[in-house]
């Protein structure tokens, strides 16, 4: 595919109907009668809505693009409430000027995604605005799933007691995509880690139904989340420096750049928090599931008025892990 | 990871402690400052408090270069980036310490000046290379550590011919202000945790005189937390004896000569200003550098004129007393309330090596539990 987007690629004209007919719709499907919305069919239970805006730079980075990524968040996103999703919108605004070819490579792998992930792509829009209004694309997506019968994942839900796990290496996108699009090299053959996680959760929640709290910790990192949690459930959460999977190349690049990696953003990880005596049986689940290989056991929920999170450093200190303060600010000295 | 895991073996580290916990006199109390911001941050990040005994207490020194540049210098650089036609390139941290009236780099930046944050002044030359158009003014800050680079960033400007590539001299001196501290007599110490990558450029022999004139021993260290730990230890060995004399545990990095090429740039580069005005310390002097003459081309200070206002500082901010370390953090009327990282109102707060972003970070659970 040649050429480059336009501003007729979005004025409702004949080129616009084209592009929709040769690139979006080749590659979603066309979700049966031409409305202007989609109806969906949708198994008994609680429905689960999401949306997510996706604005990053690169468009292609090693291990996605932002067309996966605008899948797996929002696909994760449902999975983080206890449901199955099944299906997305996406609105696109294009930036003229954007090669076809890309918006192709975007559209094909968003696709790829969607398959992968057991969910369609049933409406969508498309926008265009003029150069330099734009960075090339954005990407919204709007998902639906459904909860299962017996499953009530809240986030308000955390007791004293509870662990704490995660279900892989920490880090992994942040570190992989601010090297590459900062042009810093670290020698190392580091990707992102995004990926849907609603495979992983259904094999939790058929082995533990009563999960308290799923959350994937994107942006702002596990510290985000584990904050959250620990405001939402009105508890504090202590967790070991040492039991925190984490690849020696992000704890490189961290030490590096004087970043601290539970600050780090995730694109294919999870925390989930459940009752102590079934921990055990969750995590070895995890561990069974290929995007949780390896997941561990990083700490437990604590009584704490402040609602603090808290860590023991390898050397029997206690920190507190707080959210990020604005940007990332690498040391100077 | 080698290098790193080493420096924080957990069972060396209750060696350490337990070791620390035998030396100390029953009955006596051991003030040590630790002059580096980078200490500042071990301490806190690794929870090193929760290690040593009460009777030690770690002072937190001026050795953050954002928290000591004083409001005037702040303001300079947001002039710089707004009243001429210049793209200004600062190091990160800087980008949120609060000028007079509350205004920053930050706020400049969103208000349409060309401010770029940069990883090292190379990356400004860079800039200035690429848009030949521009003047390019690089914010240079920090102790003897990044001011090698600098002399080396202006040289390679020289040397290319770079007419558009100018640098904003803020450069400061580890001695001078160990010096202030100690000649103001307001706060207590028995004892240095001395620079550690400060030291790999002047070497050792600039603090023989806290140790011979002053009675204050210094054990040059790492910012590993064994590397803090064992300076700990080292410390209380040498107030226990009555001993005062500089230590250098830091010989993986640390040599007595320090780094003679780059001391040679900064003295060729480089001159002393009579005085200079830091945050908490007031004016010093002999305590910072200018471009020397000969390279005043590349002094933007004399390149731009700039219409400074009278500097305001938030009366109620206790940054200079944070930074001679007569107040710790927590002692500040607006510590957590509403200074905080997200919403700093003092140059501490700011950087994550400032004693009052490290403590509200990292420590403040323990305010919590014990108030």
């Amino acid at each position: 595919m040649s050429g480059h987007v336009d501003m007729s690629h979005g004025a409702g004209g004949r080129a616009m109907a084209r592009l929709i007919d040769t690139l979006f719709l080749k590659a979603f499907g066309s979700g049966g009668a031409p409305h202007d919305a989609a109806t969906l069919d949708l198994p008994p239970g609680r429905v689960v809505v999401s949306t997510d805006g996706f604005v990053i730079a690169p468009l292609f980075f090693p291990g996605g693009d932002i067309g996966s990524l605008a899948v797996h968040g929002t696909v994760n996103d449902i999975a983080m409430g206890g449901a199955v999703p099944h299906a997305l919108t996406a609105g696109f605004i294009l930036e003229e000027g954007l090669p076809l070819a890309d918006l192709n490579r975007i559209v094909t792998s968003m696709a790829q995604a969607a398959r992968d992930a057991g969910v369609t792509i049933v409406a969508g829009d498309t926008k265009v605005v003029e150069r330099g209004k734009g960075d090339g694309v954005f990407i919204t997506t709007t998902g639906v799933g459904v909860v299962p019968a017996g499953v009530t994942i809240d986030p308000t839900s955390a007791q004293v007691g509870d662990a704490v796990i995660v279900s892989g290496t920490l880090g992994d996108h942040g570190v992989a995509v601010m090297a590459h699009r900062e042009g810093l090299e670290f020698g190392t053959d580091l990707v992102s880690d995004a990926c849907n996680l609603n495979g992983l959760v259904g094999a939790m929640l058929t082995k533990v139904p009563d999960i308290r709290v799923l959350r994937d910790p994107t942006r702002g990192g596990l510290a985000a989340a584990l904050n959250e949690i620990a405001q939402a459930s009105r508890v504090g959460i202590e967790i070991n420096e040492t039991a925190l999977p984490l690849r020696p190349q992000v704890r490189g690049a961290c030490e590096l750049l004087g970043l601290d990696p539970l600050h780090v953003a995730n694109e294919g990880k999870l925390v989930a928090i459940c009752a102590p005596e079934r921990a055990e049986a969750l995590l070895s689940v995890m561990q069974a599931h290929d995007k949780g290989r390896d997941a561990a056991i990083i700490g437990h929920v604590i009584d704490d008025p402040s609602h603090f999170l808290r860590m023991v450093t390898p050397l029997g200190g206690t920190r507190m892990v707080d959210w990020i303060a604005g940007e990332q600010l690498p040391r100077i000295c | 990871m080698k290098y790193i895991d080493d420096f924080r073996d957990p069972d060396l580290a209750q060696g350490l402690a337990r070791a620390i916990r035998a030396a100390v006199a029953p009955g006596r109390t051991y003030r040590f400052m630790e002059f580096c911001g980078g200490h500042t941050h071990a301490i806190a990040r690794f929870g090193l408090e929760d290690l040593l005994p009460d009777s030690i207490r770690m002072i937190h020194g001026p050795g953050c270069p954002v928290c000591v540049l004083p409001v005037a210098r702040v303001d300079a650089a947001i002039a710089l980036a707004t009243q001429h036609d210049v793209i200004l390139c600062t190091y990160a941290d800087l980008m949120r310490v609060p000028g007079s009236g509350f205004r920053s780099l930050t706020k400049a930046r969103a208000n349409g000046a060309d401010i770029r944050m940069v990883y090292s002044v190379m990356d400004a030359l860079a800039v200035a290379r690429a848009h030949p158009d521009w003047q390019v003014v690089f914010f240079a800050i920090g102790f003897e550590t990044t001011t090698p680079p600098t002399a080396v960033a202006v040289k390679q400007a020289a040397a290319e011919g770079l007419e558009n590539f100018t640098v904003h001299c803020n450069h400061v001196l580890t001695p001078a202000a160990m010096r202030a501290i100690l000649a103001g007599g307001t706060t207590q110490i028995d004892g240095f945790v001395g620079p550690s990558h400060v030291s790999a450029v002047i070497g050792t022999a600039p603090y023989d005189e806290f140790a011979r004139d002053h009675g204050k021993p210094v054990v040059i260290t790492g910012f590993e937390p064994l590397d803090v730990m064992q300076a700990v230890l080292h410390l209380v060995h040498q107030v226990n004896a009555g001993r005062c004399v500089v230590e250098n545990q830091y010989a993986r990095v640390v040599t007595a000569p320090g780094n003679a090429i780059a001391q040679a740039l900064m003295a060729e580069l480089f001159t002393l200003r009579d005085r200079f005005e830091w945050r908490g310390l007031g004016w010093v002097p002999n305590s910072a550098l200018r471009l020397a003459d000969a390279y005043a081309a590349f002094d933007a200070e004399a390149r731009f004129a700039l219409d400074l206002p009278r500097p305001t500082e938030n009366k109620a901010c206790a940054c200079g007393d944070v930074l001679r370390g007569v107040k710790r953090p927590e002692d500040c009327g607006l510590y957590g309330d509403p200074c905080t990282p997200e919403n700093p109102l003092g140059a501490c707060m700011v950087s994550s090596e400032g004693a009052c972003a490290a403590d509200w970070t990292y420590g403040r659970f323990r305010r919590k539990a014990a108030g």
